[in-house]
């Protein structure tokens, strides 16, 4: 059995998908819709890493439930961030910054989906009802925001490109 | 006969009547003081432009003036009533402060020109930067306030001459979740109910909706339903304890940015209480399952925990609904500029579709607007749709419009959704856009965070033209200035919230050099001499008549196809509605694959659902029950700012005050700024009524007198619509949205106005 492998894969994506967003809304500050929504979406990946922490001590992992700074409040260096991206609202150049930060966003969103399909491949294979539940439960919020950084992606883009 | 003050008694006498009876007509008329009925010379046909409602009036003429108005008894909408606003708002036409010369920037000053000079210098610059930057430079916001000659104009002038995206209303602000609730559940904008379900209902549920101030008129209909037989009960969900909540039957006056939870609550209770109707959900939706199973946890009491009110109040606006055999819902901005807008109007959808409450009688949905003339934004894609509700993502649908239009498919940008009005000044701060034309609307009071919004229309990287009747906040920000015509002075239609579409005729000329929308957007086009593929014109419409017609072209085999409808036959016979009476009354809506508006999003993301996915989810074209889960709001009321502030509007103004502030009578009924508490809040503050309070939020301070009100404790209420034309003073201390923030519902992209953390304190 190596389902606990697949299951310390996905926990370690959705932490870095959290963590990835929350740093999006602290960088683009000014471009409000991001600023907003990545907090939610990151309460996402923060409760899928929960879970799979919860569920891991079946397997006898220790994964951490949570990360420091990760709570959703700000650190010294998000304020940092955030404070410069208010600053560098009136300009041109982070239109291009959203637009590599998105693209980074929508890889590790993608990384973290496909870890959750390789665990739910796994878990089918073992007859692990229980965890089958966590992915049914957990996985489909992976992919509404890997469709979210598509979607914002295919807005942003065009304004950017050609301005 | 002495006219009746309509200020002190805004809804008029009662003509109460029963259960489908014809609403009694009453006739409302004012004229000016000195004029009597036999003075008036011609009485011209227009319709009402100060709300959505299109209350159809004959405007009084004499000696090239207006000197009053009187409703159309024979009209369906209104059967002769008149609102306060309409009674006195047309003075405004005649104040003395209109916008008669067109005004060019020179020296940092504003300075008057004629006509060729200010256009020129819009050509010159739209030229220059057309060739140096491309189309995607160039935006146009307009507004609800227009006719529908004037959208479709603009519509192709922007997005097949220009060839840009972005183009958008301050219907955003106003109506646009009524649209993107309407596409979400039905596939398709279009008002599915009648303003005379209020004839038949025999539950009115008001959600977020002020009618009494918003929509006079028609609440004087459901007065006078509840004060005839057999009257119709009535639920009102609101955190004031405004009008309507005094008249209803259960007022659930929950706390700001709650009504997904109370909404899940209500369903809840009506599956829980088989209060459904199993036939019609089999039979014409989708996703019933899933809606099932999002309720399921969201009891009376679980909603109530959310929303702060009782749980026994939510099981009795459940009972009134759930055993009501005519259900007729109604929703506006107490859910439209909340947190969670789309998803809380898909919810009130969800409960007449699972009710089977659609299409008949006294049964339906009325997802309202806030504007006139919001409905022909919608429809002429003036906003963040396509003409005719024709689908951004469905290249047949693209490929269609070009042909009406003569272009290239690749002319019309379908690439993404035509950009919303907060990502076009969120382009214009980046400095993107660099040409943005504004018509008839004041974004400098109207939209969030004020001082944002004052700095990206004073930025030089924006060449700003602003098209208004007077000198706006926002024009005196423009670097050249429009002065247009107005209502009763230029001929043209608009469609009400109900789908009623009114001719509204030229009665006096506009004042000094003064020029009709239309004209002004044709001489436009034609001086930057935008032609169509084979050479011609683009625009080959010369007024409002060949405007309308060339729109019925556009419109023809689409949900909102004015082809039945002519200039002779609306001045023949008054309003008539588009669709009929009511949409969907057999089940088929327009949500197929092939016809749809929009194929969805996601209503906590607002991620686009794909073409394919959509084909999957609802290959037959039905109706679409979606769940949605609660999102706390962003900003919630904390220790540094303990207080929801909840903006909204009074009976006697429209938007921001240009024209309802000229007028005597609505001036010196809501004269200046106010707050609302509660008595409890006061109390602890050390407030008496009356007392000055400074108003804080993490973005401004506003100063306002306190009137103590029937609020819920913890929510304050600031009317949106004084800014600082008239504010006689410094600084910038007396528009609600000073305090507002830039957020958006994540569907319909409509900005939060409903909810904002602030402080009050005792101003010195």
């Amino acid at each position: 059995m190596k389902l606990d492998l697949a299951l310390r894969a996905v926990h370690r994506s959705e932490r870095r998908l959290a963590e990835e967003l929350l740093e999006l809304g602290e960088r683009h500050k000014a471009d409000h819709d991001v600023f907003h929504l990545s907090k939610t979406l990151a309460g996402w990946a923060r409760g899928h890493a929960r879970a799979l922490a919860e569920a891991g001590k079946r397997f006898g992992l220790d994964l951490d439930a949570d990360e420091p700074g990760s709570d959703g409040s700000p650190g010294p260096l998000s304020v940092v961030r955030e404070k410069t991206a208010e600053l560098m609202g009136r300009r041109p150049e982070p239109g291009l910054l959203l637009l590599r930060d998105l693209r980074r966003l929508h890889l590790a969103a993608a990384e973290a989906s496909i870890d959750w399909t390789v665990l739910a491949q796994g878990a089918q294979a073992a007859k692990d009802g229980q965890l089958l539940d966590l992915v049914t439960a957990c996985h489909p919020q992976t992919l509404r925001t890997l469709r979210w950084t598509t979607t914002r992606l295919k807005e942003g883009a065009p304004q950017v490109l050609v301005s | 006969m002495p006219e009746a003050d309509r200020i002190a008694d805004p809804w008029g006498a009662r003509t109460p009547y029963g259960p489908g009876a014809e609403w009694p007509p009453r006739q409302d008329v004012h004229l000016a003081e000195g004029v009597g009925v036999e003075d008036v010379e011609r009485w011209v046909p227009a319709a009402s432009l100060l709300h959505s409602n299109g209350d159809a009036m004959d405007i009084a003429v004499a000696g090239g003036r207006i000197v009053g108005v009187r409703g159309r008894v024979d009209d369906r909408v209104n059967r002769g009533r008149l609102g306060p606003k309409d009674l006195y708002g047309w003075q405004a036409n005649a104040s003395p402060d209109r916008l008669t010369r067109p005004l060019v920037r020179d020296g940092g000053e504003l300075r008057p020109a004629d006509w060729d000079t200010a256009m020129e210098r819009i050509v010159q610059r739209a030229k220059a930067l057309l060739e140096e930057r491309g189309p995607s430079a160039f935006a146009h916001y307009t507004s609800g306030q227009l006719f529908l000659e004037d959208y479709y104009t603009l519509a192709t002038i922007w997005r097949a001459g220009i060839g840009t995206n972005h183009i958008d209303g301050n219907t955003r602000l106003c109506t646009a979740t009524a649209a993107e609730a309407l596409k979400e559940t039905f596939g398709c904008d279009g008002q599915p109910a009648t303003l005379a379900d209020i004839d038949h209902a025999d539950c009115l549920a008001l959600f977020g909706h002020n009618m009494a101030a918003t929509q006079a008129v028609s609440w004087m209909r459901v007065l006078d339903r509840r004060a005839g037989a057999d009257p119709p009960a009535l639920v009102c969900v609101d955190p004031r304890t405004t009008p309507v909540a005094r008249e209803a039957d259960v007022h659930l006056a929950i706390r700001p940015g709650t009504n997904v939870p109370l909404l899940n609550g209500l369903l809840h209770e009506l599956i829980e209480n088989g209060w459904t109707d199993e036939d019609y959900i089999e039979r014409h939706t989708v996703g019933h399952d899933e809606l099932r199973a999002a309720v399921a946890e969201w009891t009376a009491d679980a909603a109530a925990v959310h929303c702060g009110v009782l749980a026994d109040d939510i099981r009795a606006a459940a009972r009134l609904i759930g055993r009501a055999e005519r259900l007729l819902c109604t929703v506006l901005q107490g859910v439209y500029q909340s947190p969670q807008a789309t998803a809380a109007a898909v919810q009130v959808n969800n409960l007449v579709l699972i009710r089977g409450m659609l299409g008949r009688p006294g049964a339906g949905v009325l997802q309202m607007n806030g504007q006139p003339t919001a409905q022909n934004t919608r429809e002429c894609g003036a906003n963040g749709d396509l003409p005719g509700f024709r689908n951004w993502q469905n290249d047949e649908h693209v490929r269609d419009l070009a042909s009406v239009w003569n272009v290239d498919p690749l002319q019309i940008p379908h690439f993404a959704p035509p950009t919303h009005a907060m990502e076009i000044f969120r382009y214009c701060e980046e400095g993107t856009i660099g040409h943005l034309w504004i018509s008839a609307t004041n974004p400098a009071v109207s939209l969030p965070e004020l001082q944002r919004v004052r700095s990206i229309l004073a930025d030089e990287r924006v060449f700003v033209v602003v098209q208004d009747l007077f000198l706006t906040e926002t024009a005196a920000l423009a670097d050249v200035v429009l002065p247009a015509a107005t209502w009763g002075e230029k001929t043209g239609t608009f469609t009400n919230a109900d789908r009623t579409v009114h001719l509204c005729e030229r009665a006096v000329d506009p004042p000094g050099d003064a020029r009709s929308d239309l004209e002004i957007f044709l001489d436009f086009a034609g001086r930057m001499d935008f032609r169509d593929r084979d050479g011609a014109p683009l625009i080959k419409w010369t007024d409002p008549e060949s405007a309308f017609e060339a729109w019925k072209a556009c419109s023809g085999g689409r949900p909102c196809d004015y082809a039945a409808i002519a200039y002779h036959l609306l001045r023949e016979r008054g309003g008539i509605q588009w669709g009929g009476e009511r949409l969907y009354g057999d089940g088929r809506f327009w949500s197929a694959p092939d016809e749809c508006e929009s194929y969805g999003k996601d209503l906590v993301t607002g991620a686009s659902v794909e073409p394919v996915e959509y084909r999957s989810l609802n290959p037959d074209g039905r109706a679409m029950l979606k769940a949605a889960d609660h999102v706390p709001p962003d900003e919630q009321p904390d220790e540094r700012h303990p207080v929801a502030l909840t903006t909204g509007r009074t009976l006697y103004h429209f938007h921001t005050r240009t024209k309802t502030a000229r007028a005597p009578e609505l001036q010196a009924a809501a004269p200046d700024v106010w707050i609302e508490l509660s008595a409890l809040d006061a109390r602890e503050l050390g407030l008496e009524d009356g007392d000055p309070v400074a108003i804080v939020s993490p973005r401004g301070t506003v100063r306002a007198p306190a009137r103590i009100a029937d609020i819920r404790p913890g929510v304050a209420f600031l009317p949106f619509h004084y800014g600082y034309w008239d504010a006689g003073g410094e600084g910038h201390h007396r528009a609600a949205n000073e305090l507002t923030l830039t957020a958006w519902d994540p569907n319909s992209k409509q900005p939060l106005l409903k909810v904002a953390a602030v402080r009050l304190e005792r101003a010195p």
